[in-house]
This record gives C-alpha cells, structure tokens and sequence, in this order.
C-alpha cells in the first residue's frame, strides 16, 4: 500500500501505532531533549488562569510557582498538548471518518442518555485524572510511555496502579454486562 | 510570570510537530475513542495494552541502543516518591475510567470529535489548580515518605537494563501473540 493510501486508512494496526510512538520519542529524547509529556499543562494553564486574576497568589504558591514563574508558559510541551487536537483532527479527516460524541454508547446504557449528566460526570472524571496524575508527576505520556521505556522504577509503579484501579472503577461502573456495550 | 510567555520559536516548532504527530498516531490506532479505553478496562479490547506496551519494547531498545552506541542525549527518569507515583496512580485510574481518557488523549479525543472530552479537559485544568493548593500536604505526607529518586527496574535489580528490555520484548511478544490467537483482530469499523 502506498504511503498516501495508509493515511487515508481509518485504523492502524495498534502495533504500526506503538511502534510510531516508539520511534518518535527516540526523536524527542535525541534531538530535542525532551520526554513526551502531557500533564504538566495542565498546571501552566491552571496557573495561567489563576494568574490572570490573583498574581500574587500563584506567586506565593511553591506548586504553581515553579512551573510558571519566570520561565515561559507556551513553551515545548504546551505546543506538543495543542496540537494532538489537530494532529488526531487531520488522522480523523484523511479517515473519512464522520465521528461526534457526546454520550458515549457504554455510559448511555448505563447512566442514560443526558448529556448533562455525562459533562458532568466528564469534568469531574478530569479533576480526579490530573490531580492523580500531578501526586504521581505523570500521566499516561509521561509516565506510563516515556518513563515506561526507560524503565523507571516510579514510572513502572504508576503504571502497574493506573491499570489496577481502572480496571477495578471500570468493573464497579459497568459490572461484567458493560463488557457487552463496548 | 506571564514573562516571558513564549519558548523560542524553534522549541515550539519542534513540540508542536512532535504533539501533530503524536495526535495523529492516537487517533490512528483508536485510542482516542472512550470505547476503545473503556474495553481495555474491562478487558474486552486490549488495543491500549497493544499500543502502549509496543511504545515501551521499541522506544526502549532505541534510547538504551543509541546510548550504548555512544550517543550522548540526556534521560528523563521521574522521582521515585513510590507512595505518590502509586497513591497518585490509583487516583488517576478512577480518573480515567470515569473520563474514558487519559490526559493527552482527551486532548487528542476532543480533535477526533469527542465532546464530552472537552469537559474533561476544563476538568483537569480545575484538577491541577486543586492539586497546587494540595501540594505542600501530600509534599509532607505522601512524597516524603520513601524517595528512590532516579532509580530504575535495572538499578534496583541490580542488573544489566538489557535483560529488562528482553523480558519485557518477550513478555509483549508472548502476550501478544496469545491475544491475537484468542480474540483475532476485533473489527474496528469507523461508528
């Protein structure tokens, strides 16, 4: 298949994917010096944020203070976090794909369909995410990939909990029947 | 703060690049679908375990490979605060079941059409503004408690980083391969 004909495919093999994401931190690490990384951002746009209306207060918070005083807050991983949006954007259009959620299908089954309830539930779903992720000093990306491959004993830590307590919330939530609604 | 608020152009070209490519390879393999993270959960689809665990055996046979060939580039290990890598592990797994996303695919997933996604995204920013006010009690708590810092699985085993590496490319290939022959390749069409 030619390359052009494999972008327009809608799914890779998980594989092809792994191997990409593989190759592209041997990039990161070598030329840029950096780590593929996500959540950080997530504290420079609170501090941002919180900045904007009481300075002095983000200042006088050690936590926030070093991640956005004094150093730029769009910098390396901030442009990386923006454009996975329109990276998954352009993978999604060249697909053909015509995809919108909402309700997920499995959440619907369950909690029904209101999409109130599943914003919500969504916000909620996101504090918990990053306030663990910040506790752990990494996310998925940066933990669970990049620290994974270096074999980083905080990393393998994080990763073998992640697993454990999404697998236990995902069975309290859905129970063994939502494996029929996946 | 606020001064500077940009990195130089070329770093933000070059994390920029990197998070397009990132974003793409995500969607590609389906990983930025809810269903798709909420299967892995329940262990109904395994394509995070498939994606993730090649990331780790390839990314890994590069970055100890290219240093044992000399080239010099530095590592990026994180603190082993062991009590707050597993307590903050555990938090953010009821996280991710509840969200259906972890925190780059979310971003990944509100491009791919997720908008739900989107409130979980405000979520998180909310989630680190509560973490920072936080931070000096579990600091004293939690982090505290136990700090290996750099070390790895290699370093505390006392072995060479290569046998983890083929343990881990074994036990990937292995798994694998016994997914592939029990469940096949799940259809995965476009919905």
């Amino acid at each position: 298949m030619s390359w052009y004909g494999l972008l327009l495919k809608p799914r890779w093999s998980p594989y092809v994917a792994g191997v990409g994401i593989g190759v592209l931190s041997w990039a990161t690490f070598v030329f840029m010096g950096k780590a593929l990384g996500t959540s950080t951002t997530f504290v420079q746009c609170a501090g941002a944020l919180e900045g904007l209306v009481a300075r002095e207060h983000v200042e006088g918070n050690a936590y926030l203070a070093k991640t956005v005083v004094g150093k730029p807050i769009i910098e390396w991983q901030f442009a990386l976090v923006v454009m996975l949006f329109f990276g998954a954007l352009t993978a999604k259009k060249l697909g053909g794909e015509r995809f919108v959620e909402h309700v997920p299908k499995l959440w619907a089954w369950r909690f029904g369909s209101s999409r109130m309830l599943r914003y919500i539930a969504a916000f909620f779903g996101g504090v918990i995410l990053i306030f663990g992720a910040r506790m752990a000093d990494g996310c998925t990306s940066g933990h669970a990939i990049s620290g994974g491959l270096q074999l980083a004993l905080s990393s393998w830590t994080f990763l073998i909990a992640m697993f454990a307590s999404g697998l236990a919330a995902a069975f309290l939530l859905y129970g063994a029947e939502g494996r029929n609604h996946v | 703060m606020f001064d500077p608020i940009f990195a130089d152009p070329q770093t933000l070209a070059l994390g920029a690049l990197t998070g397009f490519i990132f974003g793409f390879l995500l969607q590609k393999s389906g990983v930025t679908r809810f269903n798709v993270i909420l299967g892995q959960f329940l262990l109904k689809d395994f394509t995070v375990i498939k994606v993730m665990g090649t990331a780790i055996v390839v990314g890994a046979i590069g970055i100890y490979g290219m240093r044992a060939m000399g080239i010099d580039f530095p590592m990026h290990i994180k603190n082993a605060t062991l009590l707050g890598n597993a307590i903050g592990g555990l938090i953010f797994g009821v996280g991710m079941a509840v969200l259906g996303y972890c925190p780059g695919t979310a971003v990944a997933a509100a491009g791919d059409g997720s908008r739900h996604a989107i409130f979980g995204i405000l979520g998180g920013i909310a989630g680190a503004g509560l973490y920072a006010e936080a931070h000096p009690w579990v600091q004293q708590k939690i982090l505290g408690v136990s700090n290996l810092e750099k070390a790895t699985l290699a370093t505390q085993m006392g072995l060479s980083p290569w046998w983890i590496i083929a343990l881990l490319a074994v036990a990937a290939a292995v798994g694998f391969y016994m997914l592939e022959r029990k469940t096949g390749t799940p259809p995965r069409a476009a919905h």
